[in-house]
């Protein structure tokens, strides 16, 4: 036998080898007899590489010949080959007499064709951009329905209630769908009270910041003590004051939610008393371009 | 003249004070409160008379004498019903010390019989959510989700992990002490700054399922192992940099080698 | 009884099978030169230039546990209505892309395992190539040669990135859905196109047609890897033609390579790294739940949850957005600029041209356009040192900003507060950090405390009083730097006035 460099360190790579094997035909066995037990999965696969880094580590390190290496690094350039390519290339100007116009001539073609390589790319998307951004399925007169498609009463709400509305047989998924209503006490709504009914309200639930779902309201029990009434969203915190058709109170966002006007019919039912009053969701370009 | 515009000003402050209360807005069903059912025995009475001595005793410095609040201390508790007093006493929240702070759980300070006085008061004060009744077997998970997920989760965290909201913390629900009843009370009183709902909005069925999913936030399904804390990307990022990668260059320390050698 | 003869076999030596295997791999693609630069390719052996293989092999990791799951994705928006395992979602309408992901945590043998160690495998890969970066940085490995590298590994960076958002964002759960709200505001935000490429990127307003997420799902598992492959090929090529820069030391010059050869010793090293690498991630997948989608329920744009958080590697976004001033940047009434541009396209645009034109900054700052492959320690390039500390200092105060609300709200500060407090820190707090850190610098290389093992010699030093003083320090000679020029009286002086202060 020839002599081991590291005696110790081969008994433990022949050691880790093993005990890698084991634990992978756990591992085998496992993933037949308990395959959804992905604690035990995880583990004897884990502990099967981990062996094999051992083994592997240790061959590295203490069993294989360590001995190091000098070189001397290459030399990146060579200034006769850069030389005779640079010539090489301009040598394309021997025997060319009209070269400035050629240059002239290939720099027309060229942004010619970048023009037309880059301009189907404008066909891209549709037409009516506006349109898809500002669409809304709110109209005058349509019902406003809960998430399982009952018309929304006014019965369902009291001075701190809210809830999720949509319109009545619309894509519930349409960004234009969804509104958040509340009640406040009608004494507290301070601006376009005819949009309020009784103090109940809508919005787009939409944040106007980023797109997020405005999914918390907070009503206080002693507004004199803690806050007043506000939607806020859970993504970057923007607050909007119901008291004044969600005027931003507080963070990023930029415009107020867009109110959608409620009126409450014969039979106590929520009803549109008209489409958004500005345009629902993130800043884009037209967004504060009519509706 | 004068006496005319003192009498319309006199007038009309009585009205407002009257709609709005000595002591600011109220919500739910304490907004124009109507009288409660007077009490139909003579041990309802005592019960009464005893939650009225205690809460004398204890939270009329903030709530007044008459339990109709103190301007920017404290509300009327008039129309706020045995449910109010139930949870706030229950999980501890009152008395609170400093009225400008947010009432958090804490362990309570009254026991069972006396909280039962103070409810059965409160309760005489005007008509307002008596104690619910919950039955969390009858309660069906997946649509506790759902309506957790919906009504709830923007400020309580989807997994009940509770959250922020400008102003205030909801806090966690997946808390082994919260009680089903105490679910549903805080769901119809709407308790400091949350919403509050009524039973057309949301019915005892649904209480029934959104308590069931709350109580099994406490033991979630963590099939993919330790759970780190139920909040998401935070802590996983933490296991990256802290576990994941200090380990992997302690073996990278272990295969190479320092200056000088 | 017959007894019969074997013919005895000639015994084959190792070498004589080896030689034979190199024979016809050689004969059909002639490599042999090239296999033998490769064994004989050195290694210097810090141990701070491994964190480069822990990136490469999370990304092995990812590729193999990716495969898998393709295998079992349904990458599909029509709805379904879940009948599967999980008690709590039963009846619930959802994308089939939500309910594939359901069905390969629950249903599919080992699948639950593969995924997280997946996503495991994602987090570690960004987080090895920014650690890889740092030591890149500080000790200034992007110099000449390597200037083109790192163009190249900051762009892995980004990749990596946007990479980790779409592959976590497929599943179609709640919390990644938020995300894609937000990247869909932010896309909108671009001055006078967003509009457009929003729309055109969902085809159609968000939440996008049902060919959004098959989009998504060929640039995840198709297009991004491509790239990233393509890119970690040119990487490494690149580092094996210049091969790899070293920390000045005993024997170690500008012109040579002192380490250790590929075969045999560092091969196995390198496969120990891998190993280990990949013995962490599956570990972490099997026992630490990791993206427990089935708890949050399937993505709806009318539905939110609090405390939702994108991966750590977006956490700097999140920051950012939360903390800008609420306005958006209007001319009448043209939106030229919605508020989540600046947070969401201005500041990740700024940190990337900083990283990307980092080696043209200091080129034309030091007025060094000499090669290096020997590394400098941190110290010895003060300033550099000072503002890499400051420039990650800012972006890791903005990334506490976006991470730290919920603890922070807990212990008594209210977020309000908190926005103000973290806005002012993150304009103070990196001037601070590059001063302190430049000092310390500079005081760890007066101070000598371990000297300068490029050159040694007398450090002549003028005292305060104007007398000078000798301090005995030892000389490598036959050292030289750059393309053979000898270093000058200054640079042999060292510590006191350096050149590239």
């Amino acid at each position: 036998m020839k002599q081991s460099r590291s005696p110790i360190g081969e008994l433990v790579v022949v050691g880790a080898l093993l005990a890698a094997g084991a634990c992978a035909v756990a591992f085998v066995l496992l993933y037949v007899f308990d395959s959804l037990n992905a604690q035990l999965l995880g583990l004897s696969l884990g502990l099967a590489l981990a062996f094999l880094a051992l083994a592997c580590v240790v061959a590295g390190k203490k069993v294989v010949d360590q001995t190091k290496g000098v070189e001397e690094r290459p030399e990146l350039v060579q200034e006769d080959v850069e030389k005779e390519v640079a010539e090489k290339t301009v040598a394309l100007r021997e025997g060319v007499s009209r070269r400035k116009l050629i240059i002239g001539a290939g720099a027309v073609a060229g942004a010619g064709l970048g023009v037309a390589a880059i301009a189907p790319l404008a066909s891209l998307g549709p037409d009516n951009v506006s349109e898809i951004l500002k669409a809304s399925p709110w109209r005058k007169g349509v019902p406003l329905v809960d998430d399982s498609g009952r018309p929304l009463s006014a019965d369902q709400f009291e001075v701190g209630s809210w809830t999720t509305a949509f319109p009545q047989n619309a894509d519930k998924k349409a960004l234009g769908a969804s509104v958040v209503v509340v009640q406040i006490l009608e004494s507290e709504v301070l601006e376009n009270k005819q949009w309020a009914p009784r103090g109940i309200m809508a919005y787009s639930k939409i944040c106007t910041h980023a797109g997020c779902a405005i999914s918390l309201f907070r009503y206080p029990t002693y507004e004199p003590t803690s806050q007043p009434p506000a939607l806020v969203c859970p993504c970057h915190y923007s607050t909007f004051d119901v008291r004044k058709s969600a005027e931003v109170v507080f963070g990023p966002a930029g415009r107020p939610l867009p109110q959608l006007p409620l009126s409450i019919d014969a039979n106590n039912n929520i009803v549109a008393a008209g489409g958004y009053v500005g345009n629902i969701g993130p800043a884009w370009w037209g967004v504060r371009k009519g509706t | 003249m004068l006496m005319v515009v003192l009498a319309v000003v006199c007038g009309a402050g009585a009205i407002y004070g009257f709609a709005v209360g000595p002591a600011g807005a109220q919500k739910g069903t304490s907004v124009n409160p109507a009288p409660a059912a007077p009490p139909t025995s003579s041990a309802q009475r005592a019960q009464i008379q005893r939650g009225r001595t205690l809460f004398l005793d204890g939270c009329s410095s903030c709530h007044g004498n008459d339990a109709k609040g103190k301007q920017n201390i404290a509300p009327t508790l008039v129309g706020a019903g045995s449910a109010a007093a139930d949870f706030y006493l229950t999980t501890g929240r009152m008395p609170l010390s400093n009225p400008t702070d947010q009432p958090t759980r804490a362990p309570p300070a009254y026991n069972r019989q006396d909280i039962d006085a103070l409810d059965a008061y409160v309760g005489s004060l005007g008509q307002g959510p008596a104690i619910p009744r919950v039955n969390i077997a009858m309660g069906n998970l997946a649509n506790g989700l759902s309506s957790f997920t919906l009504h709830c989760a923007g400020c309580h965290q989807v997994g009940a992990a509770g959250g922020i909201v400008t102003g205030a913390i909801a806090p966690p629900l997946n808390d082994k002490d919260i009680t089903p009843t105490q679910i549903a009370e805080a769901i119809r009183i709407g308790p400091y700054l949350m919403p509050n709902f009524n039973a057309n909005q949301i019915s005892a069925q649904d209480i029934n399922d959104i308590a069931r999913y709350v109580r099994s936030t406490v033991h979630p399904d963590d099939a993919g192992g330790w759970g780190i804390g139920h909040i998401g990307p935070i802590p996983e990022g933490m296991i990256a940099w802290f576990l994941a990668i200090v380990s992997l260059l302690l073996v990278a320390r272990l295969i190479g080698e320092r200056e000088p050698e | 009884m017959s007894v019969r003869r074997k013919r005895r076999r000639r015994e084959v030596s190792d070498e004589e099978t080896v030689t034979d295997a190199v024979r016809f791999v050689d004969e059909r693609l002639g490599i042999a030169p090239l296999i033998r630069a490769g064994m004989n390719y050195l290694f210097p052996d810090n141990w701070t230039f491994l964190f480069g293989e822990i990136a490469l092999y999370s990304f092995i990791v990812l590729l193999v546990t990716g495969t898998y799951l393709a295998f079992f994705f349904d990458p599909s928006t029509a709805q379904t209505t879940y009948t599967g395992a999980y008690a709590p979602l039963h009846g619930v309408r959802m994308s089939d892309a939500y309910n594939s992901t359901l069905g390969i945590v629950f249903d599919v043998p080992a699948g639950l395992t593969i995924r997280q160690t997946h996503h495991w495998a994602a987090l570690v890969f960004v987080v090895a190539m920014v650690v890889h970066l740092m030591r890149i940085f500080f000790t200034g490995a992007f110099r000449k040669p390597r200037d083109a590298n790192w163009l190249i590994g900051v762009t892995l960076v980004a990749l990596g990135i946007v990479e980790g958002f779409a592959g976590y964002s497929l599943p179609d759960d709640l919390l990644s859905g938020m995300g894609l709200a937000i990247a869909y505001g932010v896309v909108l935000s671009i001055p006078f196109v967003g509009g457009q490429l929003a729309v055109l990127i969902w085809d159609g307003n968000f939440p996008g047609s049902s060919a959004f997420i098959d989009r998504l799902f060929i640039v995840h598992v198709f297009i991004v890897p491509v790239v990233i492959l393509a890119l970690i090929g040119v990487h490494l090529t690149l580092v094996a033609r210049l091969k790899h820069s070293q920390f000045p030391g005993k024997g170690r010059t500008e012109r040579n390579v002192v380490g250790t050869p590929l075969w045999p010793a560092y091969a196995f090293r390198a496969l120990g790294m891998l190993f280990a690498t990949a013995a962490m991630l599956f570990l972490l997948g099997g026992l630490v739940q990791i993206n427990p989608v089935w708890q949050y329920g399937p993505y709806e744009p009318w539905l939110g949850t609090n405390g939702a958080q994108p991966d750590w590697y977006m956490g700097w976004l999140i920051g950012a957005l939360r903390l800008m001033p609420g306005f958006d940047f209007t001319i009448g009434n043209a939106t030229i600029a919605g508020n989540p541009f600046f947070g969401g396209i201005l500041f990740p645009g700024v940190v990337f041209t900083v990283l990307y034109l980092w080696p043209s900054i200091e080129r034309r700052i030091t007025k060094d356009r000499r090669r290096h492959d020997l590394l400098d320690r941190p110290r010895d390039k003060p300033w550099r040192t000072a503002f890499g500390s400051a420039f990650f200092t800012w972006i890791f105060t903005i990334f506490v900003a976006g991470a730290a609300d919920r603890i922070l709200v807990d212990v008594g500060f209210p977020y309000e507060g908190q926005v103000i407090f973290f806005r002012i820190l993150a304009l103070v707090l990196p001037v601070v950090v590059f001063f302190a850190v430049y000092y310390v610098c500079r005081e760890l290389k007066a101070s000598e405390a371990r000297p300068l093992r490029r050159w040694y010699g007398t450090v002549v030093r003028r005292a305060p009083d104007g007398s000078y003083r000798e301090i005995p320090v030892q000389i490598d000679s036959g050292a030289s730097d750059g393309n053979g020029s000898r270093p000058t009286e200054e640079e042999r002086v060292g510590g006191d006035q350096p050149r590239s202060d």
